[in-house]
């Protein structure tokens, strides 16, 4: 037990896919940037909070057999690359679907889940995973 | 006079039938099926609990009542699986909903009517002009101990109010509560599964106050049931509200749009509100409704309401309606239900 | 400009594998006193040392390898500089770089490069979590990303774009295991089928067992001098021609192409531009193909073959025998992947290839050979080009 602040820190980006946009080029970001990689010093002081629509694409996908031990009890699970409609690519869980039914191009839409939890009493980690719309 | 603004329900997309729960434990499961009328109930997966669940619900409410979730001064949260013993659940659904740091919020418990409990709270201070929209939710992952006949019908889901006097869909003409002490049911601090006195929480307990409470709410209002298009009562099983509803001289018609437990199970604190909100998918301006909870413990929680014109402005579709989610299923065996409910237990490195 | 030439005069390692006897500290001092003793050099020779590591902090609980490894060498005494170079699975490359770049700016005449992983120390799948501190914590692996899921990720959309077969993936697999079978220091000393490296238990789909590279314990280690010190000590050794390094997005989600290895690619042309050699000049190529899918894509952004296309070369191309032999030492897959080591290690087959000293898995007439070593999905690339003198 021990992961916390860590944690909490970033909760706002995983609860409402909080990413970011430069004001400079109006590229969108997620996870939030300090600095546009494309603007560089230009995007200082411009990059902005924007909410993302948690909806897009799959780009690719794998089904998961082999897990990390808090994963366990989900096996197999599918990851997928997700590109949002706002244009930033993410990493997360496609659930509720049958994995055989899931293909790249394919629309899904997030939803609130749980991702994992400190122990037996430590915090529950909760955030973005994805359904087939 | 305030209402509803917006609703939203979530149901698990799981679902397990009684026979497979009765294969397992040696019981016959004609038996089970008429003896309690559930042919089938939600499961949440591993990464859904009540904080999910209010949240999904919430925030389908939020978009069919097409207000800011900055405008909503109270949460309210009622169940008896709140994911955290101490750290309310209406703590992660404020911030999943980006409310603001100034917010009314606490959760409830009071078995199967926190809920609604609830929605009488946030009633009061938006009838008082302490807030201008509040949000209620009643959801419940709820707990059958394995073998227990709880096991057929304890199941997941949950439904949010948001409540305000502008743009109400339908208006809360009155609200009443019973309360008793009368032990039916129950589970004590740091016990996994509850306790219930089987015959026990029939008359004395579910009957006794699902009815006063109805009676003294048609008596209040000066209705009798032919004055009502629905009612929806808890229906910790398929068998009691139809009971109910026919012992206070309501007809199947009204009655069966919002009875969910035979496909969806007891979602506990989400019973009876799940119920209103398969109402509310269909119902009509000009339409009434009886809505009574009951929770163990015991006391009832009795609304009566009428469906506004602002219904047919509202885009019902603009979140998953009750009939969306009966349809949108998968079926899952005993040993996958046992994982997901964690009846299996890991390796303590593991979980 | 200061610029002296730079040359590896040892080379030394443990062997691969499950090493249930041996500790952290075990493994890099027998890997760096056998370099020290192939360089033919003294322990008081050695002016710098790099500890390459990647994950000991948290599978071994300890950090401060530059001075372990100074320490349990019996050279704490000398006081010399001990720093660790952390580049996740590139540590080593990195490390050997920083090392070059010491001897090649005339600050310092003998550097040695130890990189070390002992992974079995942890049990269970515990590992694996620990593995995907590779990947972006927060962004890939908190959400359930392994390094194994993110390759296979790639994996599916390679194999659709270009409408590549799931045999061409697994002959690397089965390359690895048949040079493999002649290292005698290796992982794995089994050949395998087409067919078994077809079908063995699903990891992540499309990949299963045969196309990741496995937990493997091991270290190695390599002596670099200035080309003055060789002079004067009447040495030789092989001469690093080019060492490039590269970065990109950490996170796979954040690039343009999750098939294109941007890190390895300008790495890559770098190498090849300072060196003056051609792609065709290579004798063979060391590949860190941590997973099957990324050979294929290294031999493409390393520049051997277009962009979808490396799938030509797995017949017989990338043989011992073929035009470009591919992973002589047995590659990620069956040498084995001691993740701090594995760049190092390519240094160790590079050595014996070019001095003729890699017996039954020699290349024929090698003169030039490529080493690639990469970190995660590709977020660090280290390019070297070596010859024979």
């Amino acid at each position: 037990m021990g992961e916390l602040s860590r944690i909490w820190r970033e909760s706002e980006h995983r609860y409402r896919l909080m990413g970011n946009r430069c004001g400079n080029c109006n590229r969108v970001f997620f996870p939030i940037r300090a600095v546009c990689p494309h603007c560089h010093r230009e995007s200082i002081g411009k990059m902005k909070p924007m909410e993302l629509s948690g909806r897009g694409e799959i780009v690719s996908f794998t089904i998961v057999h082999d897990t990390p031990p808090s994963f366990v009890r989900q096996r197999p699970y599918a990851l997928a690359l997700i590109k949002l409609d706002e244009g930033p690519v993410l990493t997360g869980q496609i659930v509720d679907a049958e994995n055989d039914s899931i293909e790249m191009g394919k629309r899904v839409r997030s939803v609130f889940r749980k991702i994992g939890e400190d122990g037996k009493s430590g915090i529950i980690q909760y955030g973005y995973k994805f359904v087939l719309e | 006079m305030s209402g509803i603004v917006g609703y939203g329900s979530y149901i698990p997309k799981y679902r397990i039938k009684p026979d497979e729960i009765a294969r397992v434990w040696g019981e016959d499961a004609e038996n089970i099926r008429n003896g309690i009328f559930v042919l089938s109930k939600s499961v949440p997966s591993p990464d859904e609990d009540v904080i999910t669940i209010s949240v999904e619900a919430a925030r389908s409410a939020v978009k069919r009542a097409k207000i800011k979730s900055s405008d909503i001064g109270a949460i309210y949260i009622g169940s008896e699986s709140h994911p955290y013993a101490v750290k309310p659940t209406a703590t992660v659904v404020s911030a999943a909903l980006g409310c603001d740091f100034p917010l009314f919020a606490a959760d409830y418990e009071f078995a199967c009517k926190a809920g609604t409990a609830a929605m009488q709270n946030v009633k009061a201070m938006v009838d008082s002009g302490v807030i201008k929209y509040g949000l209620a939710i009643g959801s419940d992952t709820s707990q059958g101990a394995p073998g227990d006949a709880l096991e057929y019908t304890a199941s997941a889901g949950g439904t949010a109010f948001i409540i305000g006097k502008e743009r109400s869909i339908a208006e809360i003409n009155g609200t009443l509560s019973v309360t008793s002490d009368t032990p039916d049911f129950w589970r004590r601090e740091g016990q996994p599964y509850p306790s219930h006195g089987e015959r026990f929480t029939g008359e004395p307990a579910y009957f006794r106050h699902t009815l006063t409470a109805s009676r003294l709410m048609m008596e209040k209002m000066g209705t009798k049931p032919s004055d009502y298009n629905y009612a929806v009562f808890h229906q910790p099983n398929g068998k009691f509200p139809t009971r109910a509803a026919k012992t206070l001289g309501f007809t199947e018609a009204q009655y069966n749009d919002g009875l969910l437990t035979p496909y969806i199970g007891n979602t506990y604190s989400g019973a009876m509100m799940t119920g209103l909100s398969a109402i509310l998918d269909k119902a009509k301006p000009g339409e009434r409704i009886l809505a009574v909870s009951f929770g163990s413990g015991a006391g009832s929680d009795a609304f009566d309401l009428t469906v506004t014109e602002e219904i047919l402005k509202m885009d019902r579709h603009a979140a998953p309606t009750i009939s969306d989610m009966l349809a949108d299923v998968k079926w899952i065996d005993y040993a996958v239900y046992a994982k997901f409910k964690k009846k299996i237990v890991l390796g303590e490195d593991v979980e | 400009m200061l610029s002296e030439n730079v040359f590896v005069i040892g080379a030394g390692e443990t062997k691969y594998g499950e090493l249930w006897e041996k500790s952290l500290r075990d493994l890099a001092v027998e890997a760096g006193l056998k370099a020290i003793e192939n360089a033919g050099i003294y322990s008081r020779d050695v002016q710098i040392l790099y500890g390459s590591n990647s994950l000991a902090g948290i599978i071994n609980g300890q950090e401060n390898i530059g001075s372990l490894i100074a320490d349990f060498s019996g050279i704490a005494s000398g006081n010399i500089p001990a720093v660790r170079i952390e580049a996740s699975s590139a540590s080593g490359g990195a490390a050997v770089r920083e090392a070059y770049l010491a001897i090649k700016s005339g600050e310092y005449d003998v550097a040695v490069v130890g990189g070390v992983e002992k992974m079995t120390d942890i049990f269970g799948n515990e590992v694996l979590d620990m593995m995907s501190s590779l990947l972006d914590r927060e962004w890939e692996a908190f959400f359930g990303a392994t390094p194994a899921a993110l390759a296979a990720i790639s994996a599916r959309k390679y194999m659709k774009d270009f409408n590549v077969k799931k045999e061409a993936l697994a002959m690397m697999s089965v390359n690895d295991h048949a040079n493999a079978s002649l290292n005698p220091n290796s992982h794995f000393k089994n050949k395998i089928t087409l067919d078994q490296a077809l079908n063995a238990t699903s990891v992540a789909e499309p990949l299963n067992l045969m196309d990741c590279s496995p937990v493997t314990d091991g270290a190695s280690a390599i002596v670099l001098a200035s080309e003055s010190y060789l002079k004067k000590n009447k040495l030789n050794g092989m001469r690093i021609l080019a060492s490039a390094i590269s970065q990109d997005y950490l996170a796979l989600h954040s690039r343009d192409s999750i098939y294109t290895l941007d890190s390895t690619r300008i790495a890559a042309d770098e190498a090849f531009k300072r060196s003056g050699l051609k792609r065709e000049d290579m004798s063979f190529v060391e590949l860190h193909d941590s997973y099957s899918i990324y050979g294929l894509m290294e031999l493409e952004d390393l520049g051997f073959a277009k962009k979808g296309e490396a799938d030509k070369l797995v017949e017989e191309d990338i043989k011992l025998g073929g035009r470009l032999p591919v992973n002589p030492s047995g590659g990620l897959k069956a040498k084995g992947n001691p993740l701090g080591a594995t760049g190092v290690g390519q240094f160790v087959e590079a050595f014996l290839q070019l001095k003729g000293k890699a017996d039954k898995r020699q290349v024929k007439d090698a003169r030039y050979g490529l080493l690639q070593n990469m970190a995660g999905t590709g977020s660090t690339s280290v390019v070297h080009i070596v010859g024979g003198d």
